[in-house]
């Protein structure tokens, strides 16, 4: 098997062997995969992409096809322990919602998502002009699926205002690897964000 | 001289028929004192006998899902494109098993059987079969062929209630439940169609009472209507609209300003019912829809699906498609929601298609990819 990705990487080292994982917009399930091959974990991904969905099944991955935009209704409160969206949060209608929906059925939610306050992409407006395209974000403006793009302050003040408690941060650069710097200026320097984060009522 | 079949197809297959000489007790109450059960097998059984797939075929279809009868013949059997050598249900790796249901009219017991008890005809008399009924007989087949545990059991529409119903009343002999275009249950709208495909038949004059057959007569025109109304149902307003639109019946365009057929749609849904007439049988056609009707598997569960499936061992893959108005992707997510109640193996799959209802019988790519990719993984589990 090839290396996973190092924020798929992170994630596992994120959750406890033996756990119920939901996987939001799991692509063709390779962390999923991942985790029921070395952390025993058990769980579905979501996911709304044909393509993806045949990968999942090829992958050996239960999946379910399904609109993210159009909730999480079939899902039971407190079903799993960790409910995850990788880079999906960013292209869906309403992911306040979708947020507050991962810690109804989840106990723990992880969320990575393009970071819109990194410096390059600062730069590309500031400068330029122009919306900015990057590795993290190489869509133009016109055919992009991320409608709903956001920094690491603005998620971390999403979750103040829901009474969420962030237990864990990472920030990463475009090749998903961890800079010591990014740690001090993690809105500036890193592409990527990463959080883990559960009710603060809990 | 005898043609050549393709080479994805398992070519010539003899149906093979077994004789069970032991009561069959129904949901109704009442028993099929005897009864045979004709069927088809493709592909080789293998030593641990764990690569079994049933197929159960839908209201009106029959045990010869693959292959051809005789060289001459013009249409292989009704599930061609998923069952051959290097197909989905690929059986060079499987062993696959398609039976014609009890109370049908391709060979097993049926309203057309003589009853032994009396030597007549059962005709109107035979008992109301419901799915777990089929299913209990599809069990002693699986007994008299030696498999005590399939390796997935296959249905599309009807045919999929049957997978369900293998799953929920015996768990441990099946690995796998493939479930495509179907629902939980019928609703009020699927039994409305269903009752007035039964009143076209139960009040054509021919019918008599269902004693039809010893007055050497056959309900054509109920029968045939039953079939146009069922035609209707199985076709999306969009494939309805792309395959006939308005288009005239003759090349002439003029409209006949009669009741004669003026459009294609008619001429096409005529054609339906009168080559149904041909090969099938009023009486069937009575019992099938009665058994989509009871079918309702989460009623002995106080009407709750997660309650009944809370037992089920096999993994699921449900498929529906967008278009299908018949049993709609809702209906096929009622179950996946209840299996998800009850944190078992499921995958969904919701396969974008105008064909509606039919498209489980079409060659659809991305619907046999998925059928390609999951039956895989059964085959390498059995292996």
């Amino acid at each position: 098997m090839t290396e996973l990705r190092p924020d798929l990487a992170i994630i596992s080292e994120w959750i406890e062997p033996g756990s119920r994982v939901l996987d939001l917009g799991c692509g063709d399930g390779t962390l999923l995969k991942y985790l029921q091959e070395h952390r025993n974990v058990t769980g579905y991904g979501l996911e709304i992409d044909p393509d993806n969905v045949l990968a999942c099944i090829k992958n050996n991955v239960d999946v379910i096809q399904t609109d993210l935009d159009a909730g999480l209704s079939d899902f039971d409160e407190d079903s799993f322990d960790y409910v995850v969206m990788t880079h999906t949060l960013q292209a869906v209608s309403y992911p306040h919602r979708l947020v507050k929906e991962m810690l109804r059925i989840g106990r723990q939610g992880i969320v990575t998502f393009p970071n819109f306050g990194h410096w390059r992409v600062r730069t590309q407006l500031l400068l330029k002009g122009r919306m900015p395209v990057s590795n993290a974000l190489p869509h133009a403006w016109y055919d992009t699926p991320n409608i709903r793009l956001c920094t690491v302050k603005d998620f971390e003040e999403l979750c103040k205002t829901q009474g969420i408690r962030i237990l864990e941060r990472q920030v990463l650069d475009h090749t998903h690897r961890q800079r010591a710097l990014a740690r001090l200026l993690p809105n500036l320097l890193g592409e990527i964000a990463m959080y883990r984060f559960e009710n603060g009522s809990r | 001289m005898s043609k050549t079949f393709p080479a994805d197809s398992v070519g010539l297959v003899t149906p093979k028929r077994h004789f069970f000489d032991e009561p069959l007790p129904l949901d109704s109450g009442r028993e099929l004192p005897s009864y045979e059960i004709v069927y088809e097998t493709y592909g080789e059984l293998n030593e641990d006998r764990s690569n079994a797939i049933l197929v159960c075929h839908a209201l009106s279809g029959d045990h010869h899902a693959a292959g051809y009868h005789s060289p001459d013949d013009r249409k292989p059997g009704w599930w061609e494109t998923c069952i051959g050598p290097g197909k989905p249900s690929d059986t060079n790796r499987f062993f696959v098993v398609s039976s014609n249901n009890i109370g049908g009219c391709s060979g097993s017991t049926g309203p057309s059987s003589i009853n032994p008890r009396n030597g007549k005809r059962y005709g109107p008399h035979f008992p109301i079969v419901t799915v777990a009924d089929w299913v209990r007989s599809q069990a002693r087949l699986a007994d008299v062929l030696g498999i005590s545990r399939w390796a997935a059991v296959i249905g599309g529409s009807l045919g999929a209630m049957q997978a369900l119903q293998w799953a929920i009343d015996y768990p441990d002999r099946l690995r796998h439940a493939i479930l495509i275009a179907t629902a939980p249950k019928l609703s009020a709208q699927n039994i409305a169609f269903n009752e007035v495909a039964r009143q076209a038949i139960l009040s054509d004059p021919d019918f008599r009472d269902g004693y039809y057959m010893d007055h050497g007569v056959i309900p054509r025109r109920g029968l045939a209507l039953a079939r146009m109304l069922g035609h209707i149902t199985y076709l999306s307003e969009d494939a309805m609209r792309a395959k006939f639109g308005r288009q005239p019946k003759g090349s002439s365009g003029k409209l006949s300003y009669s009741f004669d057929v003026d459009f294609q749609v008619e001429s096409y849904l005529r054609y339906q019912g009168q080559s149904f007439v041909e090969r099938f049988d009023a009486n069937t056609y009575l019992l099938m829809t009665k058994a989509l009707d009871y079918f309702d598997p989460a009623a002995k569960y106080d009407h709750d699906l997660s309650a009944a499936l809370a037992h089920v061992q096999a993994k699921f893959l449900v498929i529906s498609f967008t278009s299908d108005w018949r049993f709609s992707p809702a209906r096929s997510r009622e179950i996946v929601r209840a299996l998800l109640d009850g944190d078992k193996s499921v995958t969904y799959a919701e396969i974008d298609s105008p064909h509606g209802h039919d498209a489980f019988l079409l060659p659809i790519p991305a619907y046999l990819d998925v059928l390609r990719a999951y039956l895989n993984r059964v085959a390498e589990e059995s292996a």
